[in-house]
């Protein structure tokens, strides 16, 4: 029976051969982009990592590789996931909350970790 | 791209009911429904090893000196195998979107060949989780040590070869004059082959155990054997856990040194001084936590990996047979794909803080 309350939100996904061909043409990049991020990575691990750097030095490191990180995981979710596609409500609905928790949890956690293994070298056994 | 997200709706008619404000289908939001409270999943498990991590401060291990081997290759190899694993997982995800791709336009051919490459990416994926875990848990050829003075330090260099162990007290099924070697038996020469990795095997169990005292290992039935070894070169200690006399962490010893410290723990006679690899309890990288986070978290992601690769051959198989081609659309293949993506996402994450930071 066919339903006319029923919206087939997917027929509308189809596209041509030619707009197929830009959005391959822009997965190949997004391709290169995530090699190389994770090539740099590797390199920064490999010739300047904690092992090797100290203080301000591996402070930056550490930062780099979370904006590398960001940037990886960015292009995941909007090119290849296609939410940068989808509508803004929709966008906002998934990465609005996680965010807002996500960094509230990272701060709380970090800084209480820090806090409880200096209580533990100063009062512990 | 050409969805009907990119459609211009009027609010009044996006938001007055009848149709979703997302314009989006039942399922694919549901999908993203499950990945976010996935990834709270996946955020929490992460962020409760940051909190251990930063309980620890200093005493934790480091990626590129813990996880630097590679399949059937000696050396120092820092962090190439887990990019190789990160090269690997990009790509399928890369098959992975050409293949949603594909069924956007209809091409049923694309669709397969990409979809198949995708599985075999993440079977790729999997297999090589297996040898990294097997790996961590067996450990490196010198263990970790615990020095006169209670500090611990992680051990590098060559290991020099086990030649062989003489009997010099019987036991079990070994005589006197016994020689345990690399190689066949010849029983009529009193010689017991043994592979080169039970040979290994043996001197680990036992001077993890205690059991290696004066070059004079006590075998099972206790059996005693003096053991003929080459001597370990270019050998390098570095202070893990800080003790009495060693109260700096990574400080490095070198060379002879080194050697020395390294024959008079492994011979003390002492159990627990020793670890190799890692279990639940201990492990030779650090403190025990660590160990466990590695497994749970990294076995977590396994876990999704070999569903997603489950799901997607289920998937395959409807494509093959045409399930979606007559349905019209190609949506099934678009919301395995998100859960794809999401194993890969959660993976690049992994790999930033488990093995970089």
């Amino acid at each position: 029976m066919e339903r006319d309350d029923v919206i087939e939100y997917s027929l509308d996904a189809h596209h041509s051969e030619e707009e197929g061909k830009k959005i391959r043409k822009k997965i190949w990049f997004v391709t290169a982009l995530l090699t190389i991020v994770t090539i740099v990575e590797v390199a920064m691990g490999a010739f300047a990592g904690r092992s090797i750097s100290t203080g301000m030095t591996w402070q930056m490191i550490k930062w780099g590789y979370v904006v590398l990180t960001l940037v990886k995981a960015g292009y995941i979710v909007l090119v290849f996931m296609h939410l940068g596609d989808e509508r803004k409500s929709l966008k906002w609905v998934i990465l609005g909350p996680y965010i807002a928790f996500i960094i509230y949890l990272i701060f709380i956690a970090l800084y209480e970790g820090t806090a409880v293994g200096e209580a533990w070298d100063t009062y512990g056994g | 791209m050409g969805g009907p997200a990119s459609k211009q709706i009027d609010s009044k008619t996006l938001w007055g009911g009848k149709t979703s404000p997302f314009s989006t289908s039942y399922g694919k939001l549901m999908m993203w429904f499950f990945l976010v409270s996935d990834a709270l999943t996946f955020g929490g498990l992460l962020i409760s090893y940051g909190f251990t991590r930063h309980d620890y401060q200093g005493a934790w291990p480091i990626g590129e000196e813990t996880f630097h081997a590679l399949p059937m290759l000696e050396g120092n190899y820092p962090l190439i195998y887990v990019a190789l694993m990160t090269f690997i997982l990009i790509v399928s995800s890369v098959t992975m979107v050409l293949a949603v791709e594909a069924g956007h336009r209809m091409d049923k051919k694309g669709v397969i060949k990409w979809l198949a490459l995708t599985i075999v990416g993440g079977f790729f994926f999997v297999g090589s989780q297996a040898w990294e875990w097997s790996h961590f848990i067996h450990g490196s050829k010198f263990g970790r040590i615990e020095l006169a003075d209670g500090s611990l330090a992680s051990v590098h260099g060559e290991f020099g070869e086990i030649e062989n162990f003489t009997i010099t007290k019987p036991g079990g099924h070994y005589e006197i004059g016994n020689v345990i070697t690399v190689g066949e038996s010849n029983h009529k020469k009193g010689i017991i082959g043994k592979s080169e990795s039970e040979m290994m095997h043996m001197y680990q169990h036992a001077a993890a155990e205690g059991h290696i005292h004066n070059d004079i290992i006590t075998l099972h039935g206790g059996a005693e054997a003096k053991i003929a070894k080459k001597p370990n070169a270019n050998m390098e200690l570095i202070i893990k856990q800080t003790g009495s006399k060693y109260t700096k962490l990574q400080h490095k010893i070198h060379g002879k040194e080194a050697a020395a410290m390294y024959e008079e723990v492994v011979n003390s006679g002492v159990a627990g001084t020793v670890v190799y690899g890692a279990n639940l309890e201990r492990n030779e990288y650090g403190p025990s936590q660590y160990g466990q986070f590695f497994f749970f978290i990294t076995g977590f992601h396994g876990f999704h990996v070999f569903s997603g690769v489950i799901i997607n051959i289920i998937i395959l198989m409807g494509v093959i047979g045409g399930v979606y081609h007559k349905r019209g659309h190609y949506e099934m293949v678009e919301k395995t794909g998100l859960y794809w993506h999401f194993v890969d996402l959660v993976w690049v994450f992994v790999f930033t803080f488990f093995y970089l930071v």
